[in-house]
């Protein structure tokens, strides 16, 4: 079975409260001047982040894309061009050249935290 | 080694061979090259015209380029041979390099056939046969002003229609004293004309062509009779020469009116040379249709691997849409013999002409001849090629059964298992059966993919539904087009779903009816859903819906949105002119007018959304919906009040029924348009309802469209007053909404209504299910829960915060940037 390769987290970054973030919905947020996009799963009780740039043409929109499940695994399309991406490993369902980064997640104390390498 | 099987020709024929060579034994034993003169591998020539409207040609294709290699086969394209010796096996090509064969397969297909007419070699003459003929007269077409096409049969006046369809004035010139006299008799012939004459097509008949006239480049023809026509640019279309010019100089038979002569196991004098397709003569002709080819090569295959079969000839019935007009025939179309019975329904007003031909004892159908409307083509065909017993009222075939199953009692539950269904592919009902209940092809694609039938030309698709849904049907079930793996329910169940349970969020729709999380498919559906249930704001389910109704406003490049304040039928005053490029001046948003008579302002960052629309909507303005699947835009011309022409107010009329349905949400966007007059300054035939002003009041068109597949929009109720026409519409679209797929726009809502414009004529003018009334209720409730959504958002802050970029910082996207053009700006590539 192939394994996901976990990067090592040297810092969580505090992004925002959970309250700022939408239900089962996506928002950008800026850390360390990249933007990350968050998205809140609200009924799987899950959160997932990726890179907020659409690899296709560059744009920065994968937050603002409508989230979802293909077969019990998450997913995410890119509203310009509908390109959808698997929010467990960022690989392109639809198109096998792209990749978004995912980045890991955790919630405390009623704050989103992004774990960056 | 293996022995190498040369093929000449890479046409429709020589890439069914090379299909079937991959799938047989033969690629054990041989290796094949082929050799193809075209530039492009074989494409798909049936559809050619498709080429000339714009599909790029490898869409065409009929395999990849890639194909042959993947699967062992040299293909060499624009080479074309030269020809052929014998004696040593070997054949040169243009390149003067020799091949040597151990088969040799003649494909050479055909060429258009061009009378030998005085001054044929001018500038501005064509054929229409390939994808280059096709380039030709597309660059020559800018240098005429009027075209004619010599040929009135199929292709010429496929070729026709291309031509008009380039805004050229175009006749068509025809030998005989009909149009396709190998197809139609003279009354079907009539119907067709008129109808072609319906699209501004002149048809001559009876005209003999005797001169090309014009001093370098066509200028006119001169016909026998005396008369002349002026045209710069001429088609020739008079039929097809089978390509034997190879076989000719290589001392093979060839039939003096042309074509190769095989016997029917495809096989020449010569023991090593065998030839297929429309390049050859069997049973004494020239098989000039697709399927029979086909048929050949795979004849020829089954041979080569040492089976024996045989070509038996092939059914040539034949059923094309023509110019927008279904035309069919089938069996014996024409005969003409006194010991038949014939049955004809004709009905010039609809243009419509059906015949059908009998043995004499009214026991058996031979033949007959669909022009108008074809729907019943299929079983008619079938009945003729099964030899079934017809019922007793074999006229309700072509009226429609009044009050039975199905059409005159025959449906395809009692065709035998060994009735051809797809001829293309030669698949027959007891296959296709075999792949629905034992492979478990319990959908369309499915049994395309498992059988390859309905993959040829598709004519056989609507009898593999049939198929399927009797099927279904006969095991207590249904086929129905479910959304996606969330919601095992089609549009319209969950639009029954949502409103009669008054359901009124997407959770509650999937915890109750649905699974997982949802995806891109059901959520954006169910928003359309709700709003066109409820018309509540749909900012309170942002998340779901696609980024434009997410954020109100279009997602442009570089991820910023336009604005688009609605301005009901292109009217506006100075005032508001104004206000509108303060707006743009002050937020520094590139203007531009858009085709639905209105403003459209690019740049808006999504926080400064709300501000803009603020100041917009303190000026009077409200959303203009440009981002929702939802009313448009009410295009209109400039009418009675000013226009010296117009017979009525247009403008009042766009803007009164503008505002009736502004933010109406629908399964697909909806645009209007309002004429004064016949002239359509409006466009409203290009449009999804259409109103034009007659000397008697409104005549109301419906389901038209622009963009990639333009629709004109055709006539449901003539001469209406306002109120009328209103009613109508509202009914009209209540029904769309109810019923149209998900992304369906009204033109293909109607094109696979069952009935068509007929039954819609009967839902909406004259009632026929008695919803007429329940449809105008349901319309006015929509109309009356209608808010501006703008101005709901700009007048709540919760709302208003959701425009924002990033959630933890007052930052603005660095990504976006801009370079000027033309005193305004754009958004610099990424």
């Amino acid at each position: 079975m192939e394994t996901q390769t976990i990067t090592e987290v040297k810092e969580w970054i505090k992004a925002a409260a959970v309250e700022d973030f939408p239900e089962n919905g996506g928002a950008a947020v800026l850390i360390n001047g990249e933007q990350i996009a968050v998205f809140n799963f609200t009924n799987e009780g899950r959160w997932y982040a990726t890179q907020n740039q659409c690899p296709h043409k560059g744009e920065m929109a994968i937050s603002r894309g409508l989230t979802g499940d293909s077969e019990g695994h998450p997913k995410v399309a890119c509203p310009f061009h509908k390109r959808t991406f698997s929010l467990e490993d960022g690989k392109c369902l639809t198109d096998e050249q792209y990749q978004l980064k995912t980045y890991p997640v955790k919630v405390e104390n009623g704050f989103v935290f992004i774990g960056i390498e | 080694m293996k022995k190498r099987i040369v093929l000449i020709g890479n046409g429709m024929t020589g890439y069914k061979f090379c299909e079937k060579f991959v799938a047989s034994s033969l690629v054990h034993e041989y290796e094949l090259l082929v050799f193809g003169e075209e530039p492009h591998p074989a494409y798909d020539r049936v559809h050619l015209t498709s080429y000339y409207t714009g599909t790029v040609p490898e869409e065409l294709l009929l395999a990849p380029a890639g194909w042959y290699a993947e699967h062992g086969i040299e293909l060499r394209t624009h080479e074309r041979i030269t020809s052929i010796d014998r004696n040593s096996k070997t054949i040169i090509s243009e390149k003067n390099l020799s091949y040597s064969y151990d088969i040799l397969i003649l494909s050479t297909g055909s060429s258009a056939f061009v009378p030998p007419i005085e001054g044929v070699e001018k500038k501005g003459v064509f054929v229409y046969r390939t994808f280059d003929d096709i380039d030709k007269i597309k660059a020559y077409i800018p240098n005429a002003k009027k075209a004619a096409v010599i040929g009135g049969g199929l292709l010429g006046l496929e070729a026709a229609k291309a031509v008009l369809d380039d805004g050229l004035p175009t006749s068509i010139i025809e030998f005989a004293p009909r149009l396709m006299p190998r197809q139609l008799d003279p009354q079907g012939a009539e119907i067709l004309k008129s109808k072609l004459e319906e699209f501004n097509l002149e048809v001559m008949l009876n005209k003999s062509t005797k001169c090309i006239m014009g001093n370098g480049s066509v200028q006119g023809l001169e016909f026998n009779d005396g008369s002349k026509l002026d045209t710069d640019l001429l088609v020739i279309s008079a039929g097809i020469r089978p390509r034997d010019e190879l076989a000719k100089q290589a001392g093979l038979e060839v039939h003096p009116r042309g074509g190769i002569v095989v016997n029917s196991k495809m096989e020449t004098a010569d023991p090593g040379i065998f030839a297929i397709g429309e390049c050859v003569v069997v049973h004494n002709m020239v098989w000039g249709l697709v399927a029979p080819c086909y048929e050949m090569a795979e004849v020829l295959v089954q041979n080569l691997q040492g089976d024996s079969k045989e070509f038996l000839g092939f059914d040539l019935s034949s059923k094309l849409k023509l110019i927008g007009t279904d035309v069919a025939s089938f069996g014996d179309a024409l005969v003409e013999d006194k010991n038949i019975k014939t049955i004809v329904y004709e009905n010039k007003a609809r243009g419509i002409y059906k015949r059908l031909n009998l043995t004499a004892d009214g026991k058996y159908l031979l033949g007959g001849i669909l022009v108008g409307e074809a729907e019943e083509y299929n079983m008619l065909k079938q009945v003729v090629n099964n030899k079934m017993v017809l019922p007793e009222n074999p006229e309700d075939f072509i009226l429609g059964a009044r009050g039975g199953e199905g059409a005159a009692g025959i449906s395809v539950g009692d065709l035998p298992d060994a009735a051809s269904i797809c001829s293309c592919e030669n698949i027959s009902k007891g296959q296709i059966m075999q792949a629905i209940e034992q492979d478990g092809a319990e959908a369309l694609p499915l049994i395309k993919k498992c059988t390859k039938a309905g993959t040829g030309c598709g004519g056989c698709v609507p009898m593999l539904d049939d198929l399927l849904t009797h099927y279904m049907k006969s095991q207590g079930r249904e086929v129905r087009k479910t959304i996606c793996e969330h919601f095992n329910y089609t549009r319209q169940e969950l639009y029954d779903l949502i409103k009669v349970n008054e359901i009124k969020t997407f959770n509650d729709l999937l915890a109750t009816y649905g699974k997982g999380s949802g995806c891109e498919l059901c959520k954006p559906l169910t928003a359309s859903l709700l709003a066109s249930i409820w018309n509540d704001v749909i900012v309170k389910h942002d998340t779901i819906q696609d980024t434009n109704d997410r954020f109100l406003a279009n997602i442009q490049q570089r991820g910023v949105y336009s604005v688009v304040p609605r301005i009901p039928g292109g009217e506006i005053t100075p005032d508001k002119l104004i206000v509108i490029g303060q707006v743009a001046k002050k937020y520094d948003l590139y203007t531009k007018i858009t085709g639905g008579q209105r403003i459209d302002l690019f740049g808006a960052r999504v926080d400064q959304l709300p501000n803009i629309w603020e100041e917009l909507i303190d000026a009077g303005f409200e959303s203009g919906h440009a981002y929702g699947k939802a009313l448009r835009t009410v295009k209109s011309c400039v009418g009675s009040t000013w226009c010296r022409f117009g017979m009525d107010d247009s403008v009042s009329f766009a803007i009164e029924v503008e505002n009736r349905y502004k933010g109406l949400r629908s399964p697909h966007k909806l645009k209007g348009g309002v004429s004064g007059c016949v002239r359509e300054c409006a466009e409203a035939r290009g449009k999804d309802f259409g109103i034009i002003a007659t000397d008697k009041g409104w005549n109301l068109f419906v389901c038209g469209n622009g963009g990639a597949n333009p629709r004109h929009a055709d006539l449901l109720a003539s001469d209406l007053d306002k109120e009328t026409c209103v009613r109508y519409l509202d009914r009209f679209l209540m029904f769309y909404i109810k019923t149209a797929g998900p992304l369906t726009r009204t033109s293909k809502w109607l094109s696979e209504l069952e009935g068509g414009l007929g039954y819609l004529k009967d839902v909406i003018v004259k009632d026929s299910l008695g919803i007429g009334e329940k449809l105008e209720q349901e319309m006015k409730e929509l109309i009356s829960h209608y808010q501006c959504e703008w101005t709901t958002v700009v007048r709540n802050e919760e709302m208003r915060k959701k425009f924002r970029h990033f959630v933890n910082s007052d930052q603005i996207d660095e990504n976006i940037k801009y370079v000027p053009m033309r005193g305004q700006k754009m958004p610099a590539k990424v």
